[in-house]
């Protein structure tokens, strides 16, 4: 991020940032604790935040805890990416209705909601610009995604903490944020004190930042909000090493541990619904009762669906095991060659929120366990 | 439809069951004058009190097969059908009753029953495509109105109705649910179970209990895994697949494994 003058906001200092946001008219959304977890959802004010929150996390397990401290953002990522609101579970695409011989069709209308998102992490943001080469990108965009991204807002927070499951040094996308935010905050909590270190990424930051009671950040302070990144970084509870990954695994295709991994994963597709970079849609489509009315709708769809794959006559991936290695050959291999990136930004969400605890990780660990050797390459 | 076509005969036939699935039809407040204006309801005990006559365009089937009676009948209403829909677990599954599929059915007729010889019953409680070819089965114990206002709205223009067959926890992260099993260590069927509900479990903080029977590649085997971890013990695991989808093999089968 080209980085602005670093300034300092006090908790109040924050309160005035999400009123301003508010004013401005956005929709603020944020971290808030609901049912035993770090949500994010809607904010009116600091009170909402996660305060002396956070969570512990490994796979197939998250437990909400309390911090011997005040902190608002000493918490990782939780079961919710910020997709749910740029990228929706649910989005009406249009309806047609019947007249006599008349057919109308209305699409449904552009999204004209302001959001602002609060807390978004490094990852998060890699995340984000992922999807925007997806759904921006191309010959094809998605107008409601477009109309929803570029209205948005981001309050980026670098990591004081890691999570059990997080990766983003190997993915090389975390804890600093370093593109993608109209503000970016590293909270410091010392004894009495909660203070947050705040640098700007665009003009629309920094002209909040001028409605703000702020201050210029002192030396130490400075120092301090790189320390405690570099503290996170240092603290990651999972690593991949990801630069031979996408080589590695095209070249195991027909390796036994995806029969293994097979035997474990249910086909349920939490992993897919809760990754932030996943964007598969299918699309429903209704009728009426009196057959004078139709609506399509898209939803979020996943790879672990017999429908995913269905063309005529029937799915093309019936075995969990080639839907488990269509998922991850694609995330960490096939998403390079169509995206220029990895497909993974090292959350660890999926880790996390498989009810059965497959890790991507170990997975690809395993992989290189039993490698066949450089140049024998063959799949199925 | 044009107005002057001939609406198509829809018939609701009851088999053994608690009558809930049908209820659910009539619990479709806002809908049902939109079925009585698209289908000719020719046929509902519970609604109306019309004969058996004729041929039904649209026969949709409660309940599940229990005497040798009922065997003999289904066969009648499926050569009176176009096209036969079964709704909800007894008649996909076997239902609740198909308990006794795990029993000695005589053992229990003669000691609840005082003259067991009158009772003339079968062995097994099983599913209506057991016996009969059947177009659609719409899941649930109960199922939801909404999802049979969409099976009888596609059957009426031809299409294919919008009920996919994934996992419940796909409608768990699709509404924002925070999943039970991972974050408050709660037992939930859910990964193993068919859509339709809406997740309403989780959504309450509980355990998905399985009301719409396996998913569309259940792998109960390693859920098992998991919920054992979170201290279910072989009986406890016997029985939570042992409910409304006893007798649905991904779910029969899973039990057995962990005692007869
Ligand atoms: S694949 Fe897993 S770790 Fe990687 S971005 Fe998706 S959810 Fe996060
Ligand atoms: S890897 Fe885990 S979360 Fe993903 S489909 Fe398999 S069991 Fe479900
Ligand atoms: S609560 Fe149950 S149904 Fe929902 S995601 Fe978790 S395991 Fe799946």
């Amino acid at each position: 991020m080209a980085l602005s003058r670093q300034s300092v906001l006090t908790v109040d200092g924050l309160d005035a940032l999400i009123g301003k946001l508010r004013e401005r008219g956005y929709r603020v959304i944020g971290p808030s604790v609901r049912d035993h977890a770090i949500v994010y959802d809607d904010i009116g004010d600091v009170a909402d935040l996660p305060r002396g929150w956070t969570d512990e996390q490994d796979a197939g397990q998250y437990r909400l805890r309390r911090r011997d401290d005040d902190a608002l953002f000493g918490y990782v990522v939780g079961p919710q990416s910020w997709k749910k609101y740029l990228h929706p579970p649910h989005v009406a695409l249009w309806r047609a209705r019947r007249t006599g011989k008349d057919v109308r069709i209305e699409p449904a209308p552009e999204p004209t909601e302001r959001l602002a998102l609060l807390g978004v992490r490094s990852c998060e943001l890699h995340a984000i610009a992922i999807q925007d080469r997806v759904l921006l990108s191309g010959a094809h965009v998605d107008p409601g995604y477009r109309a929803r991204r570029e209205a948005a807002f981001i309050v980026a927070v670098n990591c004081g903490v890691t999570g059990g499951t997080c990766f983003c040094v190997s993915m090389r996308t975390g804890p600093k944020v370093d593109a993608g935010a109209d503000i970016a905050l590293t909270e410091i909590v010392t004894a009495g004190e909660r203070v947050f270190v705040l640098e700007t990424g665009s003009d629309k930051g920094a002209a909040l930042l001028a409605d703000l009671p702020h201050r210029w950040a002192s030396a130490a302070e400075i120092a301090e909000a790189k320390a405690v990144v570099a503290r996170a970084a240092a603290a990651m509870g999972r690593d991949l090493a990801a630069d031979d990954v996408p080589e590695l695994l095209l070249r195991n295709l027909e390796h036994p541990r995806w029969d293994d991994v097979a035997q474990r994963c249910l086909t349920c597709g939490n992993c897919t619904m809760v990754c932030p970079t996943c964007f598969c849609t299918t699309v429903e489509d209704t009728s009426s009762l009196d057959g004078t009315e139709t609506a399509r709708t898209q939803r979020w769809d996943s790879c672990f669906t017999m429908d995913f794959s269905y063309i005529h006559g029937g799915s093309v991936r019936t075995s969990s095991r080639s839907r488990y290695r269509q998922w991850m050959t694609h995330k960490l291999a096939t998403w390079h060659q169509q995206f220029g990136t990895s497909g993974c930004v090292g959350c660890g969400r999926c880790i996390t929120w498989c009810p059965v605890g497959i890790d991507i990780t170990e997975e690809v660990r395993a992989i290189r366990a039993g490698s066949r050797a450089e140049g024998d390459r063959h799949g199925d | 439809m044009a107005a002057n076509r001939k609406k198509p005969r829809l018939g609701v036939w009851k088999f053994a069951s608690c009558d809930g699935c049908q209820l659910t039809l009539l619990d479709c407040e806002d809908d049902l004058l939109a079925v009585a204006g698209a289908v000719d309801i020719a046929y509902f005990p519970e609604a109306t009190r019309a004969e058996i006559s004729g041929r039904y365009d649209l026969s949709l089937v409660e309940g599940s097969i229990t005497t040798p009676h009922d065997a003999e009948r289904i066969h009648a209403i499926r050569r009176r059908s176009r096209k036969l829909i079964t709704i909800g677990a007894c008649a996909t599954a076997g239902g609740i009753q198909a308990l006794r599929n795990f029993a000695d059915v005589q053992a229990y007729t003669s000691v609840v029953y005082a003259r067991p010889d009158y009772i003339e019953t079968l062995a097994t409680s099983t599913a209506i495509a057991d016996h009969v070819p059947v177009d659609f089965e719409l899941r649930g114990c109960p199922i939801s109105g909404r999802q049979l206002i969409e099976v009888i709205a596609a059957f009426l223009v031809g299409r294919r109705p919008v009920t996919p067959a994934h996992s419940v926890c796909v409608e768990c992260k699709l509404r924002g649910t925070v999943c039970v099993m991972v974050a408050h260590g709660t037992p939930c069927l859910g990964p193993v179970t068919h859509a339709g509900c809406g997740a309403i479990c989780p959504a309450y903080n509980r355990g998905c209990y399985g009301c719409y029977g396996p998913m569309e590649s259940p792998n109960p085997v390693s859920l098992s895994h998991g919920l054992a971890a979170l201290g279910m013990d072989a009986r406890a695991l016997q029985r939570v697949y042992r409910t409304f989808n006893a007798n649905a093999p991904a779910f029969r089968d899973e039990s057995a494994r962990h005692g007869k």
